[in-house]
Formats: structure tokens, sequence, C-alpha cells
């Protein structure tokens, strides 16, 4: 049995590295949800279009990307482009895949959002004759914000949680530092818990954070709290 | 190579990475399931110290990457002692990080159960234990049943990560035929619609039989 020893020392050497690569990490998660944010909407409102197949279709593709594995889709991403002659570099590789999975996972968060404003609501704003954009921008869409706050507030700490798969094809961001730090030394105990504690001390904040900010903004649109 | 000879040559091995798929989904959902009823009525529990573990043990797993504790368990726990084998510490990662998912929902179904059925059942004289058996959790098991088919699916998924420390499960053997042909969109196309089938044809369907047959035995239809 090898004792385990925990060495401060080879800690302090490699903390640099990896606060370097966290950067990568939390970059990786804000642009990757930044895609997904943009694309989810669009997901969501093409599943309300008046064509009853392309609703269809976009529903299917939803369920088909929520159900099947980011790390599938990310090597599927990054591999086939090249199949077919396009050259992917990893980080466009992994913001496409990570982008369109939480895409799809937004769309279902902005579905409920929609779904939860009252039928008055769009009768009002068809009696106002308000144009489909502006009863949108301004009528449903700002009230289905806190219904959907919660929600984007979880996969926004899950896309966070869910970069390291992004090590897979070698985007440099903590997993994939860790792995190297790792591999360089052949010490795994203080890189790969380092890597765990980074996590924690950024999701737990973060997490608790959304949450009050769920509590506020329900209370600025006069709902009761949750 | 059309994509039928590509089947024909490459389907055996594809079957058998979808039978471990399914066997560590099974161990994991199994473990997650046992993990998420200790650690959900732990969590209800008034002795602060039990209520705690079960609380830090909820955040470090949610809090932290599924990769990172696969890892971390694969080759980490080596060091104090503990070698599991590639396949163990698959599911057990799997299992480990979905059970505390799994606990919340657990919490919460039960706490949905109106009061009355508690307050009933102490009327009726029954001890704390024959209460929850017995009635409580009959009932708050119907009210998690739809999030617990979200919860399997991302389980599922979760299992394709364990091709990472080499178990050989339906993503190894994709990456593996990626790796000896170059024909990626087949490779890795029949694997995503291998688990695409896998979920919505077993998981969810069987899910939905789950509830129906709660829902008479609770004589609610």
């Amino acid at each position: 049995m090898i004792m385990f020893d925990w060495r401060w020392s080879f800690v302090w050497e490699i903390l640099p590295r990896l606060a370097k690569a966290t950067g990568n990490t939390v970059l990786a998660a804000l642009l990757g949800y930044g895609i997904a944010m943009v694309l989810g909407l669009i997901f969501a409102l093409a599943q309300r279009t008046p064509f009853p197949y392309l609703n269809r279709m976009i529903r299917e593709s939803v369920e088909f990307i929520r159900s099947t594995p980011l790390v599938l889709q990310i090597f599927f991403v990054f591999y086939v482009g090249p199949q077919f002659g396009i050259m992917l570099s990893p980080w466009t590789a992994g913001m496409i895949a990570i982008g369109l999975h939480y895409a799809s996972y937004l769309s279902e968060v902005y579905r409920a959002g929609i779904d939860s404003v009252p039928r008055g609501q769009w009768e009002a704003a068809t009696a106002l004759s308000l144009s489909t954009i502006r009863t949108y921008s301004r009528i449903i869409i700002p009230q289905a914000v806190p219904t959907a706050f919660a929600g984007m507030g979880n996969y926004l700490v899950g896309i966070f949680k869910d970069t390291p798969m992004l090590s897979v094809i070698g985007v440099a961001e903590l997993m994939h530092t860790a792995n190297a730090i790792g591999s360089e030394h052949y010490r795994f105990l203080e890189p790969y818990t380092l890597v765990g504690l980074i996590f924690l001390v950024i999701s737990l904040p973060t997490a608790a954070g959304l949450r009050r900010a769920e509590a506020k903004i329900r209370k600025r649109m006069g709902l009761r709290p949750l | 190579m059309t994509y039928l000879e590509f089947l024909k040559i490459y389907g055996p091995q594809f079957v058998g990475g979808s039978i471990t798929t399914a066997m560590q989904a099974l161990l994991a959902a199994a473990l997650a399931i046992m993990i998420a009823i200790a650690a959900g009525l732990m969590r209800l529990s008034k002795n602060r110290l039990v209520y705690g573990t079960a609380t830090v043990y909820i955040e470090v797993f949610r809090g932290t990457s599924l990769l990172v504790q696969l890892y971390w368990i694969f080759f980490v726990l080596p060091l104090f002692g503990l070698s599991l084998e590639k396949f163990t510490a698959g599911y057990i990662a799997v299992g480990m990080n979905l059970g505390a998912y799994g606990a919340e929902l657990v919490r919460g179904g039960i706490l949905s159960v109106p009061r009355g059925q508690w307050e009933a059942a102490t009327a009726l004289s029954m001890s704390p234990a024959k209460r929850m058996i017995r009635i409580i959790f009959p009932q708050a098991f119907l009210n998690m049943l739809p999030p617990w088919g979200n919860l399997l699916i991302e389980l599922l998924k979760g299992t394709a990560l364990v091709a990472l420390i080499s178990v050989a499960d339906l993503m190894f053997v994709a990456r593996k035929i990626n790796g000896s042909t170059y024909l990626s969109a087949q490779a890795f196309g029949s694997a995503l619609i291998i688990y695409y089938i896998m979920s919505r044809t077993l998981v969810t369907p069987f899910m939905r039989w789950l509830e129906l047959v709660m829902n008479r035995k609770l004589g609610k239809v």
C-alpha cells in the first residue's frame, strides 16, 4: 500500500498553472453559455412556427441532442468535420458541441417559461394589434424570465461543470491541465484534488448567488417567493 | 464502404459496447437509488450530524464534475489503499454522482406528501419506520417518478464517461472504431443513435409503465 502524502510544495508549484487553466474553464463555460442562450431561443421559437413539420423536426432534434452524451457529441463534432474537409480547432469544435447541447436544454427552459405566461396576455397583445416581434419582445419574454431564471441558473452551473469533457479533444482547461501535470510528475493526488476544490469554490457560491438573484427577480415582478 | 457494410463489420462490437453500457447504467442506477434514498432521508433528519453528513455529500458531488469524480475515484483512491477495478470505479462514480442529485428528489418527494397523511399514520399509532415505509414513501415515490425519468437519462449519458478510464462501453467502442477506420461520422453517429434509442425506447417507456403501475397500486386511476 502506498501511503498518501500530500505535498504542499507541489501544490504551490502547480497552483499558478491551474489558476490559468481555471480562466480557460470559466471562459469556455461563459462562451458556451452565450452560444446556448442564443441558439436555445431560436430552438424554442422554431417550435412555435405555423409550420407543423418544422416544429416537429426541431422538437425531435432537441430531444436527440438532450438524450445523447455530451462527450460523444464533442468527439462527433471534432472528428466528423475533417472527414468532409472542414478542420475545426479544439476550441471551435468544443464550443459548437457544448453550445448546441446546452441550447437544447435551454430551449426547454424557455419553452416552459413561455408556456407559463397566461393566455390573456397573448390575447391582449393581439387585441392591441401588436406585431409578433413586439408581442414576444415587450410582452411575453419579459414575463417568461422569472419562471425561466431558475432553470437558466442551474444550467449555467451545469455547463461550468461539464467543461472538463472538453479536455478529451485537447482544450487546455482545468482537467486537461491536471492530466498534463499528473503525467509530467507522476502525481495525481494534488492536481485532481485541487481541480475538485476549484470547482466547488466556484460552483457553490455561484449557485447560492443565483438563488438570491432569483428571489430578487420574483419579488420585483410581484410574484410570491418559492 | 457503404453504411450497411460498415454495420456488418462493426455491428458486433457496437452490440458488445451497448451491453457494457447497459450494465454500467443498471449498476449505477441501483447504487444511485440506494444513495438517494439514504441521503434524502438523512437530509430530513433533525440530528445535526446526520443532516450535515448528507448535506456535505450532496454539495460535494453536485458541486464538482462527474469526470473529476471519476478520475479521483480511479486514480487517487488507490493512493489511500483503495484500488478499484476500472469497471467498478466507473459505475461507482456515476452512481455516487447521480445519487446526490436523486437525494434532493427523494427529499422533495417526501416533503410533498400532505401533512394529513403523517398525522393519520401517527393517530393510528404507527411507528415512525412503519409510517415511512407503508404510508409516506409509496406516495412520495409516485410524486418523484417523473423527475427520476430525466435523472436516469442523465445517468445513462453519464456512463459514457467511463470510456475515459478504458471501460469498453459503447463510447469506447466508437472511439476505437474511429481510430482504426477514420470513419468518424459512421462510428460516432452510430453510437449517438444507439444512446438515443436506449433512452427513448428503454428508459422513458419503463418510467411511464412504472408510473402507471404505481398509480394503480395507490388507487389513483
